[in-house]
């Protein structure tokens, strides 16, 4: 379980590198291929049909359907990689380090607080939520954005097995659920937004604000 | 109980057949009578006086206080909707202040969404069980994206990702607040019902709990518009559809509420309720005084609805903040800001549609050239600032006298001068519209568009002279579970 947990941190220190998207969407696969696995690594808990149901159909949607979904945006959209993001590579991974180690102080602090006893995955978990954050605020692309959110959602999916056994199975079915039509709506808004402006930037998505510009004021002409 | 399982499943069958009739006739005929019989069934749900609590769902003073809400909100905004809809399915429209064309949405996934919009908000209501809470609020995220993307034009495009990512984002929070729920629990217990929370409250571990606090009431408090996490709220809220923001004003933001009102009774139950009212005060007063610098010469009188939206939430989590009668007070306001703000915004489309622009400065005379909705506009004004005789005065007095009872000094005293604040930047641009002389001739209103509003700014009249004793119990006992107390 560990071993595992190291790789979703290298997956993670991946994608804050990746310029292009085609390698962030591998990197997702392999997160939700490793998160398929860990349930049955789960020591304590009884492999029920149950677990068996809902390892399966996270492992269906979060490493195969999902990360399809967003390659069949990305090949509509003619955008191959993030260009010229916020925050630079270099200054990413560097702030991945500086992430990781919050997320192992985090993770200690609560492993401390008792009735938690998988620090590790705990602290990738909680990398994982931080890097998705992080991926959704520096980037400016907004397929990027969706890519982090998905991200953030494995993170929390994987802070989740350590207390699956809390857990109901049929909530767990929601949640996929709820995330996976989340991400379908992001995709369908994509191919919107990128007929609609000809780019998917979500930086120049800035029309709405408080001091709004009225072009047909300025004699706009009608298209 | 299947009374209730009904009020969730009843509109989300409805909604899915809405997606696939073709006939327009036929699918108004299925909202109608699905919003009839649900408001119908809340009702007889409210008056048979037995609460059935489950494993899943259940019926507890909070449910029976915001239940038959969301359900007459709906109510009113279908009959007010299906005549906004045929005014707007006229494609393609223009769009006055771009200057350009743009299709709506087909019918049939407005129709289905909205339904499918009032299922889960049930859901959100009923829920007795956090996890199946946390399912539900993000499917009323996923069930309302549609419905603001509903004028297919850039701006509500934007309006909607905005909505969707940063909603998705926080509510993702939530969910990992949930699992350190289940944490807090030693194991052997049924963890995330509420009920058994409640009941072994004595064995909770509290660190954890804390800190499921902070993550829910971001995840949620995003949802909820509370400042400074309430981006999304402006934009959704005055590119939306009308029918849609009064619905996401007036419901969706309780909702939000209600999640964060669950782990607080929680919280009380486990006696570290001081801990949540401490960040409860912080963001309610935060959010009034945002709100009332962006109300301040705001240009676009949506939007001004939309920052009120923000301020009215901010008194809510201040009022459970402070305790004691404000508890009373801010459900007694949720009730009421409800009313009067989806009544707002079914009023300023109809002013949308006769003026065609959102701009305080280009409308003038309304009085003289809706007479009707002139009218109850500025009516709706005296409503949202919580002036006398209407229930939001009551309301806001009560949480101001609380606030002062319990030596609050400093809450008290923000909590006036925003509400002074707001009263004043929202005066000017209601007095511009409202009054002087029009440029244009007098419209006819049809009955459906102003009748809604009319009725909801009534009842927001009477709960201001007049709460009803049933209601007063149902709010007490609802205060008494959050750690406050009842008149």
């Amino acid at each position: 379980m560990n071993t595992l947990s190291g790789f979703l941190i290298v997956t993670c220190f991946l994608l804050l590198g990746a310029s292009r998207l085609k390698v962030s969407v591998r990197m997702l696969v392999a997160q939700g291929t490793i998160l398929g696995i860990i349930p049955f690594l789960h020591e304590t808990g009884t492999i029920d049909a149950m677990t068996w149901l809902v390892a399966a159909s996270g492992f269906f949607l979060k490493g195969i359907i999902l990360p399809w979904l967003l390659l069949h945006v990305l090949n509509q959209s003619a955008i191959r990689r993030e260009i010229e993001p916020y925050v630079g590579y270099n200054i990413s991974i560097l702030s991945g380090i500086v992430l990781l180690a919050l997320s192992c102080w985090v993770a200690m602090y609560l492993v401390a607080a008792g009735g938690y006893n998988k620090p590790v995955l705990m602290a990738a978990a909680l990398f994982m939520v931080l890097t998705g954050f992080f991926l959704v605020i520096s980037r400016r692309k907004a397929i990027t954005q969706a890519l982090g959110y998905l991200v953030m959602e494995n993170g929390i999916y994987a802070a989740g097995v350590g207390v699956s056994s809390e857990f109901n199975a049929i909530v767990e079915l929601g949640v996929l659920l709820d995330v996976s039509v989340g991400v379908f709506l992001m995709g369908i808004m994509l191919f919107h937004i990128n007929r609609e402006f000809d780019h998917i930037d979500a930086a120049r998505l800035s029309e709405l604000n408080d001091n709004p510009v009225f072009p047909a004021d300025e004699g706009g002409t009608v298209r | 109980m299947s009374i209730l399982w009904a009020l969730i499943i009843m509109p989300a069958v409805a909604g899915a057949v809405s997606f696939f009739v073709r006939s327009d006739r036929f699918r108004h005929a299925i909202w109608i009578l699905t919003a009839m019989s649900h408001f119908a069934l809340s009702v007889a749900a409210v008056l048979s006086n037995i609460r059935p609590v489950g494993a899943w769902i259940g019926f507890d003073a909070l449910a029976i206080l915001f239940l038959p809400l969301t359900s007459l909100l709906f109510l009113g905004i279908t009959f007010y909707g299906t005549g906004y809809i045929a005014r707007n399915q006229v494609t393609p429209d223009f769009d006055p202040d771009t200057g350009s064309l743009f299709r709506s949405v087909p019918e049939a996934v407005f129709t289905g969404c909205m339904l499918l919009f009032l299922s889960s908000m049930c859901l959100v209501i009923l829920s007795r069980h956090f996890g199946l809470q946390w399912v539900a609020i993000e499917a009323t995220t996923l069930t309302s994206t549609p419905l603001i993307y509903y004028h297919r034009h850039r701006r509500s495009l934007e309006a909607a990702w905005k909505y969707l990512l940063i909603c998705s984002v926080a509510i993702a929070l939530a969910l990992l607040g949930v699992f350190f729920i289940a944490l807090s629990v030693p194991a052997g217990y049924e963890s995330l019902s509420i009920d058994n929370l409640i009941r072994n409250a004595a064995h909770i571990n509290t660190k954890w709990l804390e800190m499921a606090f902070i993550l829910l009431l971001i995840g949620y408090g995003t949802k909820m518009g509370l400042a400074p996490l309430h981006t999304w709220l402006p934009d959704a809220h005055s590119e939306a559809p009308s029918p849609v923001s009064a619905m996401l004003s007036g419901a969706l933001l309780n909702c939000a509420f209600i999640g964060i009102l669950r782990l607080q009774q929680v919280c009380v139950a486990a006696g570290i309720g001081s801990f949540g009212q401490h960040l409860l005060i912080v963001f309610g007063l935060l959010s009034m005084g945002m709100a009332g610098v962006f109300i301040l010469r705001q240009p676009d009188y949506k939007r001004l609805l939309a920052y009120s939206s923000v301020e009215h939430m901010g008194i809510l989590a201040t009022g459970i903040g402070v305790g004691g009668i404000a508890v009373f007070g801010a459900l007694l306001h949720a009730v009421n800001h409800s009313l009067v703000k989806s009544m707002l915004f079914m009023t300023a489309g109809n002013i949308l549609s006769a003026t065609n622009t959102k701009r305080v400065e280009k409308v003038n005379g309304l009085c003289q050239m809706l007479p009707v909705s002139g009218t109850i506009w500025f009516a709706g004004f005296l409503a949202i600032a919580g002036s006398p005789p209407f229930g939001t005065f009551i309301s806001e007095f009560t949480i101001l006298k609380s606030a002062f009872d319990q030596g609050h000094w400093i809450t008290a005293a923000a909590f006036l001068t925003f509400l002074s604040i707001v009263f004043v930047g929202m005066a000017g641009p209601f007095i511009h519209m409202c009054f002087g002389k029009s440029s244009q001739p007098v419209k006819r209103e049809s009955w459906l568009s102003v009748a809604p509003p009319l009725i909801f700014l009534f009842l927001s009249l009477i709960l201001g002279i007049y709460i009803p004793a049933h209601m007063t119990d149902i709010l007490t006992e609802a205060a008494h579970c959050l750690g406050g107390a009842g008149l």
